[in-house]
């Protein structure tokens, strides 16, 4: 019978370390998509922090922390990464399991924004970007998830299938900026 | 250009995909006849100055957004959820 070995969406890619930036793959253990049913919002919102001890969060904004997080994915959505998601929250949310579905990587170091200036198309400066804001954005051509996971510490989703190319741009940038310091 | 998305704000026009004339959002009545379906499927004005058009924030939130903008200076004057618009000419309708 044939052997069927899982593999990390970024296996063979990661870790990565170059300048003041290093990139290391998370593997949560499971993501599942929360889009709340019209008029349901509260009730969600109270079924998640029994469940789960966090909150809805507003948009633009993540939840709970390392482990299990609960990050705002887009209008009426939520991304719970991390924790299996209990069944108490299933009246109140459709909900489609995408562990499989995203490379999620982190990004982190003294140069981690100036990498990602390099990419995205908004300010992930910390004065504006802070610590728990999320954003649905594009990293190059990608659509992806950016979440401050810390002071120096970005979260990176992008569809599984474009691992490849996100390591790819994440690289580049990272030399261009290692060039410019002179390191 | 950039266009505020009224849930992620301002963001570099690369995020928005263009979908049309906002009048798609004043669908006649199935029973309005000919002229008006003809009308709201065929034609459209194409005006020197403002203008409202549907944008879809797909590289960011998803929201559609009617876009107020005028067409010879490329003012981005007004941006509106689509929903909210939606639900006011729905309440509107006699
Ligand atoms: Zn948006």
């Amino acid at each position: 019978m044939a052997e069927l070995i899982a593999k990390t969406p970024c296996a063979g890619l990661l870790p990565l370390e170059g300048g003041a930036v290093a990139v290391t793959e998370v593997v949560p253990e499971a993501m599942t998509l929360m889009a709340p049913f019209n008029g349901r919002e509260a009730a969600f919102s109270d079924a998640l922090k029994d469940a789960h001890g966090m909150a809805t969060p507003a948009p633009k904004r993540a939840t709970g922390r390392e482990g299990a997080r609960a990050v705002w994915f887009g209008r009426g959505q939520v991304m719970l990464i991390g924790a299996r998601a209990q069944t108490a929250l299933a009246g109140h949310a459709a909900q489609t399991d995408q562990s499989d579905a995203w490379a999620a990587v982190r990004i982190a170091g003294d140069d981690a924004e100036a990498v990602l200036a390099r990419l995205v198309p908004m300010d992930l400066r910390q004065r504006v970007f802070k610590r728990g804001h999320t954003a649905r954005t594009l990293l190059g051509h990608m659509t992806t998830s950016i979440t401050r996971v810390g002071d120096d510490a970005f979260m990176i989703l992008v569809f599984r299938s474009m691992a490849e190319t996100l390591v790819h741009e994440l690289q580049t940038a990272m030399k261009g900026v290692a060039g410019r310091r002179g390191a | 250009m950039r266009i505020t998305c009224p849930i992620c704000g301002e963001r570099d026009r690369r995020e928005f995909y263009y979908v049309g004339d906002a009048v798609l959002l004043e669908r006649p009545d199935p029973e309005a006849g000919e002229a008006a379906w003809d009308d709201y499927l065929h034609n459209r004005d194409n005006p020197a100055g403002d203008t409202r058009d549907l944008w879809s924030h797909e590289g960011g939130c998803g929201a559609w957004v009617v876009v107020t903008r005028n067409t010879v200076t490329h003012e981005v004057l007004a941006t509106e959820l689509a929903s909210d618009v939606a639900a006011d000419l729905r309440e509107a309708r006699p």
